[in-house]
């Protein structure tokens, strides 16, 4: 059997590509479209089919709604890790130490949480502080793909999964085995609230946030849909509140509504609403 | 650089282990058993050990006690890199010294997160 890479008819990846967008906002790059053939492998062997030719005629017949899913989960990247660029989780907690000291409970928005793995990091993180005093924030975790909604509440990871990032002392007091997967404490899943959401489409969680983390999505977007989701991280975020987004990505000359914090690198403080309205004018 | 002293008894992983150590800049030397190990250490004490648990002559779990137990100075991690997944196994390792666990099959990735976490890479 060869491993050569399928040949991606430019149809095919015009569809691909167009549905992906359509749902999601996200956008594939020319650059990436080798992702398409090894993405898409796994669903052409589900459902019998030899070219993703064949993929996109089973797509547009239309008599499967569920393929459009399938297909767009398959093209979402979902490369995480727990504690993905760990430095970041210290600052989170740092950041959202002044709600805390004000008596309040922070409110953290995990936006395009993938699997999981990002909000169970702030959840081990913030529990393991309850333990001398600290805060358990309500903690809401989103993502647009339904499959990645359903491993993110199920807490159930493989074993390659489960050692990216986790130290073992936490895996051993937050997961249980269970056959070759790792499962996450019921305390621990029961302290993140999961739902699917659209960043691009839908409205945001209700309630105002303190912090929002939205690592490694944006830059999948195009420009006029990263307008449309900060404007909604804006609405999302209370004044004062933080962004925060990954390495490769920023606010700078790409929004009014978010300026770079001057206390915590890579992290955006929420533009009070006069100063906005000033710059705007 | 940093050192890794890899201790297995097969030599493929030895060979798998040693190659992505030496991507990530490690200078890398081999042990096949926990005595063989254990006269390394006392000649030259690595930064970090990479573990395996079932091994013949002296086992990963004998070395490590017998590690934590010795006049070394330096306090080299141990990060052990078996097929015992189990959560009993872990505790044990932990409980006797180790610093962090690999559980087998691993690739590059895990391995190299590993050492991060021991602050090694």
């Amino acid at each position: 059997m060869s491993a050569a890479p399928l040949p991606v008819s430019q149809v095919a990846l015009n569809v691909f590509s167009a549905l992906l967008e359509a749902r999601t906002g996200q956008r594939i790059a020319s650059y990436r479209s080798w992702r398409i053939d090894t993405a898409l492998k796994p669903l052409l062997r589900t459902h019998g089919l030899d070219t993703l030719d064949q993929l996109v005629t089973l797509l547009l017949d239309g008599n499967d709604p569920r393929i459009g899913d399938q297909i767009v989960d398959a093209l979402l990247n979902q490369e995480t890790s727990f504690f993905r660029d760990a430095p970041i989780f210290d600052l989170v907690v740092e950041a959202v130490a002044g709600v805390e000291a004000a008596g309040r409970r922070p409110r953290i928005w995990c936006a395009g949480c993938s699997t999981g793995q990002e909000p169970l990091s702030l959840a081990i993180l913030f529990a393991e502080r309850v333990d001398t005093g600290g805060t358990m924030p309500e903690i809401v975790a989103t993502d647009v793909s339904d499959a990645a909604v359903a491993r993110t509440r199920a807490g159930r990871f493989n074993q390659f999964e489960i050692q990216r990032g986790l130290p073992i002392r936490r895996m051993m007091r937050w997961f249980d085995a269970d056959g070759d997967d790792w499962v996450a404490k019921p305390e621990l899943t029961r302290s993140v609230a999961v739902r699917r959401q659209n960043l691009v489409s839908d409205r945001p969680p209700a309630g105002a946030f303190d912090l929002v983390l939205c690592r490694n999505v944006l830059l999948y977007l195009s420009t006029e849909a990263k307008a449309e989701v900060f404007e909604r991280f804006a609405t999302a975020i209370r004044p004062g509140g933080t962004l925060v987004l990954g390495a490769g990505e920023t606010v700078i000359g790409q929004t009014r509504l978010f300026e770079p914090s001057r206390t915590l690198r890579g992290f955006y403080d929420r533009v009070a609403v006069p100063a906005v309205q000033r710059r705007v004018a | 650089m940093k050192t890794c002293l890899v201790v297995d008894d097969s030599k493929v992983i030895r060979k798998v282990a040693r190659h992505i150590l030496e991507t990530l800049d490690f200078t890398v030397t081999e042990a096949c058993d926990g005595r063989e190990a254990l006269e390394a250490c006392l000649v030259s004490a690595p930064d970090v050990i990479l573990l395996d648990w079932n091994m013949p002559v002296m086992s990963g779990m004998d070395f490590l006690r017998a590690l934590r137990e010795s006049a070394i100075p330096s306090r080299p991690k141990v990060v052990f890199c078996t097929t015992e997944n189990g959560m009993a196994y872990i505790r044990a390792a932990i409980e006797a010294g180790a610093d962090e666990y690999v559980m087998k099959p691993f690739d590059r990735d895990t391995l190299e997160s590993k050492l991060q976490i021991v602050g090694m890479a």
